[in-house]
């Protein structure tokens, strides 16, 4: 993992004092509300329906587990004894004061964290593959590459000021995990003819009002030209991009406008010019990055483990957990375990002080001291020997973190809605729980297999609706809460968007429509067929026959 | 007092700032119900009246805006061969209009750019535009919503003048140029990014002179 030296560490303590100034003038009456809600925004803090919301960045989804024990302090000290992990692989503070967040900025700048750029119209966190560098698809592992963007976008002067917020998102790995395709950049790494990194670059993908999923303006970059070739693609968004509509403001729009081919020229015209100017990242660069990103000191193992296989075989329970939880690893013996923030009855996301020391604690014993987050809002101990899974599922389990859901129908990916946030058109963590508890019986949801369900309160699309192989959206009809729903949306290399499937629904009807979605399934699929696939294969029309039909009279 | 920093310090400022007169008709525009408050680059920035309407001060040095600028250049040009017009613009002009305007845009002692908010980025762009594409040298300047917490970019953009808006400090305002001691990427006011500025540390070096203790501060 990355660890700051002194130049870091100084850019985030400045960071620190300029913000404590900027909150300081605002509460004194020298800054407006209008002049300090960029500020404050670039700096992570919404003020949100019950108290201000702060969100505090984990690059690349990557932390350890000295961070997660801060996290866990700054919940009982600052905020409720809970936070939140959201659908950007970063954390939120439901509950701050606002005169507390310079404090808890300084004291995440004692373990190397920070709130910048995790909102406001600037470039913001970068978005990974949560297995980077465990991943046995993986080509390229795109950390070292995303540090050395994640400094680079940092402060960056010139896109201070964009016309709306700026994501990018980075893939190494065969199955796109990162979801270039719905960024605002996304740059897949991938190996050359000659065997060299290069990068495929999309511009324009994204969700909220207009989803789209973005378009490839080159093909073969050199990767020395990453940053210089983004800055002639956010030169050319920052002068010509909309500012007279915030709903028309994002990249895609533009590229909408004038079409990938125009767009990509104009970015290829600018480029002329930075290219191999000083930003070229050099290989020396590169590989004192990469330094920090070395493989773990892994044992050598066989790949095979007898206690496990004994415990797979006597204990269902285990095997069930294993089956879902489990993830493969490059490195012989070992393994990547998910600890499934999705408990039934628990906000998608949500975890407590206690839970966040555990979970510090297992990433201690087992597995290197390092952590993921993904944007399914889920928690992964990335490199586990098989011989210790079955104790990380105990002590998992004792903490409730071992709900054997991962990718599952109840591994619901969920805004934080009209429960905490002020854009929503509807709540949202409801609508989950009560999906969660209509399919709580194990061997059904097994039964039905892989399938992604995602909701979000607003067109705003947090929880990432229109890729969910059924989505939830939040919408108003005068005043009340209703969900519209859609089928056939799908994240990864093969992205797609979902299709309405017809009039919203009250929230009481919600789990009703996804039973009937599922029952329709089921009738249909092939063997082996996931759920994305048979709505592939069939289409729309019978999920809507059968979710609108009639009630026999 | 004056409310102009140049080159890190407050100045008095011997420039007249030349506005256009408000148009004959001034149409507020919405959209969804929002009073639009930003032009969408290459704009029109002013009507023929307003151009013919605008006042240039007879005597002194004055900044005037690019389409008075661009109108009514041959009966300024013995003034302009003094040395006593700056030209401004606004966010959402055409930088190539005025680049374009000139045989050689040194001959310009002064740009100006307009921040109609604070927010509107497109100046930063503008500014590094001038510096680095067009080779621009002399005072550079930002006008409008110039408040204390852009001033650092700005700078870091190319900009060495800031005319900090009436109602704020200039002098408070000048710490804010101090805000960071040394950034990550390369920008104008130092091409180079951090890396290649200093040696960094490799993974080597860090884990084994900066101990990162999982338990440093171990809470309870
Ligand atoms: S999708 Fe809408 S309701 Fe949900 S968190 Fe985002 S803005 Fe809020």
């Amino acid at each position: 993992m990355y660890i700051y030296d002194d130049i870091d560490q100084r850019i985030v303590d400045e960071r620190v004092a300029q913000y404590r100034d900027q909150t300081r003038r605002y509460l004194a009456g020298e800054l407006s509300d209008d002049e300090f809600r960029p500020l404050r925004l670039q700096n992570g803090l919404y003020i949100q329906r019950h108290a201000p919301m702060m969100r505090i960045a984990v690059p690349y989804g990557l932390m350890n587990a000295r961070q997660m024990r801060k996290l866990a302090d700054i919940t009982r000290r600052y905020d409720k004894g809970y936070g939140h992990f959201s659908t950007r692989q970063n954390f939120q503070l439901n509950w701050p004061k606002l005169e507390d967040t310079p404090d808890i900025l300084a004291e995440l700048a004692t373990v190397q964290m920070h709130a910048i750029q995790t909102s406001g119209s600037c470039i913001r966190a970068i978005t990974a593959d949560q297995f980077a560098g465990v991943a046995p698809d993986e080509i390229v592992d795109p950390r070292p590459f995303i540090e050395v963007m994640r400094q680079w976008s940092s402060f960056h002067p010139e896109f201070a000021g964009l016309p709306r917020k700026f994501k990018i998102a980075v893939n190494g790995a065969k199955n796109d995990r990162a979801l270039v395709l719905t960024h605002d950049i996304g740059l897949e790494l991938y190996k050359d003819g000659d065997g060299k990194m290069a990068v495929r670059v999309f511009v324009g993908g994204g969700l909220g009002r207009t989803p789209i999923l973005g378009s490839k303006i080159r093909e073969h970059l050199e990767w020395q030209h990453a940053l210089t070739y983004c800055e002639a693609i956010l030169r050319v968004y920052n002068l010509h991009g909309r500012r007279d509509n915030a709903f028309k403001a994002r990249i895609k729009i533009l590229v909408k406008a004038l079409g990938a081919e125009e767009f990509g020229r104009q970015v290829e015209a600018e480029w002329v010019h930075l290219k191999d100017g000083p930003s070229t990242i050099t290989q020396v660069e590169y590989d004192r990055v990469a330094s920090f990103f070395v493989p773990n000191r892994y044992t050598a193992l066989p790949d095979h483990d007898a206690s496990f296989d004994a415990a797979i075989a006597s204990n269902p329970a285990f095997a069930a957990w294993a089956k879902r939880n489990v993830h493969g690893h490059k490195v012989p013996g070992y393994r990547a375990v998910t600890l499934s923030l999705k408990k039934t009855g628990v906000p998608p996301g949500d975890v407590t002080h206690n839970q966040m020391d555990a979970i510090a604690d297992l990433a201690d014993r087992y597995s290197f001291g390092e952590l993921r987050v993904s944007h399914e809002q889920n928690l992964i101990l990335a490199d586990v020997k098989l011989g210790d899974l079955f104790a990380v599922w105990e002590k998992a389990r004792e903490q409730a973190l071992a709900t054997p859901n991962i990718g599952l129908l109840t591994d619901i990916i969920c805004c934080p809605g009209g429960d905490f946030c002020s854009l929503a058109n509807a709540k949202s963590i409801p609508i989950a729980q009560a999906i969660q508890e209509k399919f709580d019986d194990l061997d059904y949801l097994h039964d039905i297999g892989d399938i992604e369900l995602n909701i979000s309160g607003c067109m705003n699309s947090c929880g990432h609706q229109h890729v969910g192989h059924i989505g939830v959206l939040g919408v108003d009809k005068d005043g009340s809460e209703w969900y519209q729903i859609t089928i056939g949306g799908k994240q990864g290399s093969d992205a797609s968007l979902g299709t309405v499937i017809g009039p919203s629904f009250a929230s009481t009807e919600v789990p009703g429509v996804i039973q009937k979605l599922i029952e329709t399934y089921i009738a249909n699929r092939t063997d082996e067929e996931r759920f994305i696939d048979t709505v592939r294969r069939i289409g729309v029309a019978p999920f809507k026959a059968h979710v609108y039909a009639k009630e026999a009279a | 007092m004056s409310n102009l920093i140049k080159n890190n310090a407050i100045v008095a400022d011997e420039w007249t700032l030349v506005k256009l007169p408000a148009p004959a008709e001034e149409t507020v525009r919405k959209q969804a119900g929002k009073v639009v408050i930003f032009k969408v680059t290459g704009e029109p920035a002013a009507t023929p009246e307003q151009i013919e309407g605008t006042v240039i001060p007879e005597n002194g040095k004055a900044i005037i805006p690019l389409t008075v600028w661009l109108a009514r250049k041959e009966q300024l040009s013995a003034r302009f061969a003094k040395g006593e017009i700056g030209v401004w613009v606004d966010s959402f002009e055409l930088l190539e209009d005025l680049t374009d305007s000139v045989d050689d845009i040194n001959r310009l002692p002064l740009i100006a750019i307009n921040f109609p908010r604070f927010v509107d980025g497109r100046g930063f762009s503008m500014a590094a535009l001038l510096r680095t594409r067009y080779g621009y040298k002399n005072e550079l300047r930002s006008i409008g919503d110039v408040l204390r917490d852009q001033l650092y970019f700005m700078k870091r953009c190319g900009f060495d003048a800031y005319s900090i808006r009436a109602d704020k400090s200039a002098e408070d305002a000048l710490a804010s140029l101090r805000d960071f001691s040394e950034p990550y990427q390369g920008a104008v006011d130092n091409p180079l990014p951090v890396w290649r500025r200093h040696a960094r540390t490799s993974h080597h070096a860090a884990s084994a002179g900066r101990v990162f203790s999982r338990h440093e501060d171990e809470v309870d």
